[in-house]
């Protein structure tokens, strides 16, 4: 409807490097800059430090322990000595929710790292390799798309006894790279003609060195954001598989088992569902927030001002 | 034109059988139907037992492949196998089915019509009120997990009948059984009983197809055809809507594929969580079952849904983008 | 800031009447930039106002604050009429019946221009009855003739096309044939030929002279190109940061610029009728950002008669003649010196050339005696190459197989450029993709320093990869955005094995006239022409006896790209290269290349020295091609006759049988009989030689006869 804002910038800014001794900022920088002069990226990341805080140094904080029952208060609301109240079980709500956030924040960030990193890989090497590399990772792509994920999770579920959320975390990132590696398979296609890839392989760069050295750091944007975003997803896949018993195992806790329990108190000791419920979704919007101003930060149109 | 569409269904199929075996093969790996009898009073004897799991061809001293072999050969003739108690599959799903069916296709409606038009909406005012209240909306709604979101959803609907002191959302089952008010009486229970898992599937939905209308939507509107359209002398309101917005949807009606199959393990959620007696709630009723031939149907039945939602999204692509059906 | 008002005689063809638009001190600023300061013209019906600019003059903005289609951050002020009626502020309402219908907009990718999901008819009828109460139907059939004006063949069956099935010059027909379609009074065309081929840009403006005689409106053509304008404005305004610097007739503009920057700009436009002989002479520098204005004349940091007064206040238009305009200061020294400059230019062709051709001829000298003569760098025999035709993005498909090369031959020899020209579509870029390949072909062969790529181990390969090189069109694209300029030039240093020493990048810097603390930045921090010459220094940094050029200069600034171009010629000189120079702009060519090859549909049309095929094209379509460049010189622009190619280029899916190019032949329609058309039917030409005496000239033309149609400028002026 109106001049498009590249053809205004364009026509404001002619580049003009040579006047002026400023030293050109690194691109780093002005990530960080910008993702920090925007107000939800700046709180995003200060909530999640704090969530991080709380998670890993707040249970230090009260003498009871996720394991520990006190006989002398079952479902008892918050008070000077259970501050997020007792569980049916008498265990301590503030100790067991943060060790389910511990175990929800670490599964989330390392499952989120094996599939971004999964996704990046295969997307990479179909979209560089036209031919039957392209086909054989493309067919795989669509068959862990059509597997549905839920259910291989928890028909896996018996398997992940105590002790083995390691595989639980292979298993949850095994299926969050799919759609991921389809945009980055479509991505590397289009970079692949782009010149400056060519103007490498016509000088000799081996294929593979190009996808790591100019394929893979130009979509790096993608590729933090994309990982930002997973972390929310691993917590929110966990939390659901948690929640019917196909996640992490008893005695272990993680969001899903305690908002499971709690979402059938919930109505008569609402305190064992909303503390947990409410620490999970700050979470998720934390990260969520980060990811998007993450997003907005390495995108050089964006323009958002907020 | 057909012979690719043949190549591709034949891809599909292909996909669907590996899908499934691999889901069977899982199943019957890792789920133990045997360990039902453990609990049985009395203890049947271990060769009754054997005799039952073989003809439900469930037997774990079967040899794997030899079950798979059998399972297959069902399937190809259209049989999914019995379940644990000796019923067949195949009524179980049939009955099932449609309850998923219609929760699933109402709540995409709700979910994709919603959010465009939110979407939508909030990119034309950009920055204004509308714009960043329904994105932090979104914000919100994204971080909220299904089973959180439909148990607060539970926990509000309570609320509200406990202060109205009557029950306008009803949280369990898809009807009231044995009610007798008649057809509207009866319309209006399926309507209490539904709006709620409605909800809880589609909030999720209308959050993400909005935040994606809108980025689609502000990309389109700086185009150079709605520069023309305005130069043509169509006002902001019709350039918009005949122009933008028909446009920036090709996008987002692909994307639709893509957020299929997280619908589809939203919906057994919201099916186990509000008592609904879909394939979800089945399927994991039969998790804990060790039901092995019930999840491979099910397993199934989603590789279908989903490569057939594939499929709708790209003819639906090519019916709204000439630029996809040339030639 | 205009102590001058707009005189007002008009051209003698035009009215004396009422002008149509009356622009009166438009400033239009984005945030504390400003990006159009006092602009004031007026336009009358039937005049052609040719705006004149480089990217970022604001010409675009111009135009876009006239239709009242700025974004809503852009803050508007001074006075727009249109019939009398003020613009600027009106409401929106208001403006939506004005557009479309007084005044209307051409835009200049008419790819983007049209939404892609309606028919190419249906979106003509929309304007229609956006302003008229018409029916549907009335409005379809209004639609179709329309088409009809705009010359696109069978209208009625094209106006059920969709956007994408139109080619390029017939989107922009069919965005005219919208311009025009409630009979506006104005018609503003902004850049509406920069993205079509020569012979279609001819066409296009063919049409558009048309639709100003059909409908009487006034023209705003809005272009960087000296050479458009030159033919059909009958008034120019030249802008420069955001300010108008000169306006005139068109002859006043051309032939008497008073403004520092117009002389330079039509000094630094490579041109067709001139040949090799005479260097360009760039601008220094580059434009400046609006965001820092110097703080007098913008232009006094690149001006060569700047002098110190030049600094203090930005100069205000000073009325150097009847109706002619100019913002300098020296303006009266620039009419002197043009006199002189006249004189001295004679003299120039006489001394300076020799001069600088012997120069060359001594470096080719030198460069003889290093390697024996005679074995080209690059040999292609017959060169093929198909692709398979796909269709459709969802349900892809082969539906046949584009014949993109077809059966070409040339050669290069040690120390000589052949130039490969021709229109988008002709195979020109897979030729070269095909060579850099070095990859066997589908058919034919390649032979590079004397060895066959069909036989190449991988470490010959590489071998010849570092003796070859290549510079690609788009400086932008070409350099990755996340490497340092050193990290860029030191690639391919780093790739062969030499070590990514900071001396020989900095030397390779300086080489290509960038200074050696560039090394540190990014490409995104510098000008297009100076990434260009950071894809040069890249290039160059192995040592390379070959360089590959794909449309080096093309996306560069008229006063940006003169520099680059002489910097390849000196390159070559000093370093004794080979350029292999591909470019859709014959003039470029004429001034690098030694020798040119003209394709088209895949083949070679007609190859030969630059100005033996330049002075005497033998091939119909080389003589269409070149009559159809505009020539920055309005007398001969109005007294040239054209030879126009009808339609578009066939699809090289499927090329007409014997000789490709029949079906636009002028020749072939015009001039042959029916018994010599036959064989044009049914005979595929080889190239043969042709001229007096039978030399390096050949063309692929059963009926080839040299023919000049440039007509080389004889006397300045």
């Amino acid at each position: 409807m109106t001049l498009p804002e590249e053809e205004v910038a364009e026509e404001l800014t002619p580049g003009v490097p040579g006047r002026g001794p400023r030293r050109a900022p690194s691109r780093g920088r002005v990530v960080v800059r910008r993702f920090l002069g925007s107000r939800q990226g700046a709180a995003g990341l200060a909530v999640l430090v704090v969530m991080f805080l709380l998670a890993f140094a707040g249970p230090l904080l009260s003498p009871w322990s996720y394991t520990d029952r006190d006989f002398t208060a079952f479902l008892q609301p918050p008070s000077a000595s259970h501050w997020f109240g007792t569980l049916q079980t008498g265990a301590d709500v503030y100790a067991v929710t943060l060790r389910g956030m511990q175990k929800s924040l670490i599964v989330g960030l390392l499952a989120a790292l094996v599939s971004t990193a999964l996704a990046a890989l295969v997307g990479a090497f179909a979209g560089y390799f036209p031919g039957w590399a392209d086909r054989t990772l493309t067919w795989l792509t669509d068959l862990l798309l059509v597997l549905p994920a839920f259910l291989i999770l928890a028909i896996m579920s018996p398997v992940f006894g105590e002790g083995t959320w390691a595989l639980f975390v292979l298993m949850l990132a095994l299926f969050l790279w799919m759609v991921t590696s389809k945009i980055v398979r479509s991505m590397t296609v289009s970079l692949k003609r782009r010149e400056f890839i060519q103007a490498a392989r016509f000088m000799g760069v081996r294929p593979v060195t190009i996808i790591f050295r100019h394929v893979l750091p130009n979509l790096s944007s993608l590729l933090i954001v994309d990982a930002t975003l997973n972390v929310s997803a691993a917590i929110l896949t966990e939390t659901s598989l948690s929640y019917f018993g196909f996640g992490i195992q008893p005695p272990d806790v993680s969001f899903g088992t305690l908002i499971a329990d709690g979402s059938k108190t919930a109505v008569y000791a609402p305190w064992t569902f909303w503390f947990v419920a409410g620490l999970l979704v700050v979470t998720v919007l934390a990260v969520n927030l980060v990811g998007d101003a993450l997003r907005d930060a390495f995108d050089p149109t964006s323009t958002r001002p907020r | 034109m057909a012979g690719f569409l043949a190549r591709r269904l034949l891809n599909y199929l292909v996909l669907v059988a590996v899908a499934a075996s691999l889901a069977y093969m899982l199943a019957a790996t890792a789920l133990d139907p045997r360990s039902n009898y453990a609990d049985r009073t009395p203890k049947p004897p271990p060769a009754v037992i054997d005799a039952q799991l073989t003809a439900l061809n469930l037997n774990d001293q079967v040899p794997l492949l030899e079950r798979y072999a059998v399972w297959a050969g069902g399937v190809l003739h259209g049989d999914l196998g019995k379940s644990v108690t000796g019923s067949p599959v195949n009524d179980d799903i049939a009955r099932r089915a449609g309850v998923t069916f219609r929760l699933v296709v109402l709540g995409m409606i709700v979910g994709s019509v919603g959010g465009v038009l939110l979407g939508a909406l909030a990119a034309v005012r950009q920055y204004g009120w509308f714009d960043r209240v329904s994105t932090a909306l979104s914000f919100a709604v994204l971080a909220v997990p299904v089973v959180v979101l439909a148990n607060m959803l539970i926990l509000f609907a309570t609320w509200l009948n406990d202060r109205l002191g009557t029950q306008v959302f009803l949280v369990s089952g898809e009807y009231t059984g044995g009610l007798d008010t008649g057809f509207w009486g009866s319309v209006l229970d399926r309507i209490q009983h539904l709006v709620l898992p409605t909800a809880s599937l589609s909030l999720a939905l209308v959050a993400v197809f909005s935040r994606y209308q809108r980025n689609m939507m502000l990309d389109v509107l700086g185009a150079d055809f709605v520069r023309t359209a305005r130069a043509k002398g169509l006002s902001r309101r019709a350039a918009l809507t005949r122009h933008a917005l028909r446009t920036a949807l090709v996008p987002v009606m692909t994307y639709f594929a893509f957020t299929f199959g997280a619908l589809l393990t939203g919906a057994t959620f919201t099916e186990k969580i509000f008592g609904w007696h879909g394939l979800g709630e089945q399927l994991i009723n039969s998790i804990f079952t060790n039901d092995v031939n019930t999840v491979a149907a099910i397993a199934l039945l989603a590789a279908v849904a989903v490569l057939c939602a594939s499929l709708a999204s790209d003819l639906l692509h090519a019916a709204l983008d000439p630029r996809v059906r040339a030639g | 800031m205009t102590p001058a008002t707009t005189p007002e005689t008009a051209p003698a063809h035009a009215p004396a009447s009422a002008p149509v638009l009356d622009v009166r001190d438009l400033d239009v600023s984005f945030g504390d930039v400003p990006a159009v300061r006092g602009v004031s013209f007026e336009v009358r019906p039937g005049e052609v106002l040719g705006v004149v600019g480089e990217s970022g003059s604001g010409k675009s903005v111009t135009a876009s604050a006239i239709m009242g289609l700025l974004p809503s951050s852009a803050r508007v002020s001074g006075s727009v009429r249109l019939h009398g009626r003020e613009l600027v502020g009106a409401r929106d309402k208001e403006l939506n019946a004005l557009r479309g219908r007084a005044m209307s907009m051409v835009f200049q990718d008419p790819l983007s221009a049209l939404t892609p999901v309606y028919r190419v008819g249906d979106q003509i009828a929309e304007a229609v009855r956006v302003h008229q109460r018409v029916t549907k139907e009335q409005a379809l059939v209004k639609a179709v003739s329309l088409l009809d004006l705009v010359g696109i063949p069978h209208p009625a069956e094209r106006a059920l096309a969709f956007p994408h099935e139109f080619s390029g010059g017939m989107r922009q027909r069919a965005m005219i044939a919208m311009a025009i379609a409630n009979d506006p009074d104005l018609v503003i065309c902004d850049e509406p030929t920069t993205a079509l081929d020569v012979t279609i840009q001819a066409q296009v403006l063919e049409v558009l002279k048309k639709a100003r005689d059909e409908t009487g409106a006034a023209i705003i053509m809005i272009t960087h190109d000296l050479g458009v304008v030159a033919g059909l404005a009958d008034r120019v305004l030249v802008m420069y940061a955001g300010r108008p610097v000169e306006v005139g007739t068109v002859d006043d503009v051309y032939y008497r610029p008073r403004m520092p920057y117009t002389v330079g700009l039509l000094r630094s436009i490579p041109r067709v009728d001139r040949g090799a002989q005479r260097r360009l002479e760039p601008i220094e520098g580059s434009p400046p950002s609006p965001a820092a204005l110097p703080p007098g004349c913008p232009f006094a940091p690149r001006c060569p008669l700047h002098v110190a007064a030049c600094d203090e206040a930005e100069p205000p238009l000073f009325e150097t003649g009847p109706g002619h305009l100019a913002a300098c200061i020296r303006w009266e020294d620039e009419a002197a010196s043009e006199a002189e400059a006249a004189e001295a230019e004679e003299a120039e062709k006489e001394t300076q050339a020799p001069a600088e051709a012997e120069e060359a001829r001594e470096a080719e000298r030198a460069v003889e005696a290093a390697v024996p003569r005679g074995e080209p760098v690059l040999r292609v025999e017959g060169l093929v190459k198909d692709y398979p035709l796909l269709r459709g993005a969802v349900f892809k498909r082969r539906v046949g197989t584009v014949h993109a090369v077809a059966g070409i031959s040339f050669a290069i020899r040690e120390g000589e450029t052949l130039g490969l020209v021709g229109e988008s579509g002709c195979g020109k870029t897979t030729t070269l993709l095909e060579i850099l390949e070095l990859a066997r072909p589908q058919r034919g062969r390649v032979v590079v320093f004397g060895h066959d790529t069909a036989r190449l181990g991988p470490a010959e390969r590489m071998a010849i990869r570092r003796d070859m090189q290549v510079v690609f069109q788009d400086p932008l694209a070409s350099l990755d955005p996340r490497m340092t300029v050193h990290d860029v030039v030191a690639e391919p240093l780093r790739t062969h094995g030499l070590g990514d020493s900071g001396r020989r990048v900095a030397e390779l810097l300086t080489l290509v006239g960038l200074a050696p603390e560039h090394a540190e930045r990014y490409p995104q921090d510098f000008s297009g022409g100076q990434r260009q010459r950071i894809g040069i220094a890249r290039a160059l940094a192995l040592e390379p006896r070959l360089l590959v050029l794909d449309e080096p200069v093309s996306a560069l600034d008229v006063s940006i790209q003169a520099g680059v171009i002489n910097l390849l010629a000196s390159l070559k000189v000093r370093l004794g290269l080979s350029y292999l120079f591909v470019a859709h702009d014959l003039a470029v060519v004429r001034h690098i290349a030694d020798r040119v090859a003209v394709m088209y549909l895949g083949r070679i049309a007609e190859i030969g020295a630059v100005d033996a095929v330049y002075d005497a094209p033998a091939h119909p379509y080389t003589q269409a091609l070149l009559s159809a460049i505009p020539l920055p010189d309005p007398a001969r622009e109005r007294s040239r006759r054209r030879i126009l190619l009808e339609g578009d280029l066939p699809s090289p899916a499927h090329p007409p049988s014997g000789c490709r190019f029949r079906t636009r032949c002028p020749k072939f329609r015009t001039v042959l009989t029916e018994d010599e058309r036959v064989l044009c039917v049914e005979a595929e030409p080889d190239v043969l030689p042709v001229g007096e005496p039978a030399g390096d000239q050949g063309a692929a033309c059963h009926y080839a006869e040299q023919l000049d149609v440039v007509q080389p400028r004889r006397n300045s002026r």
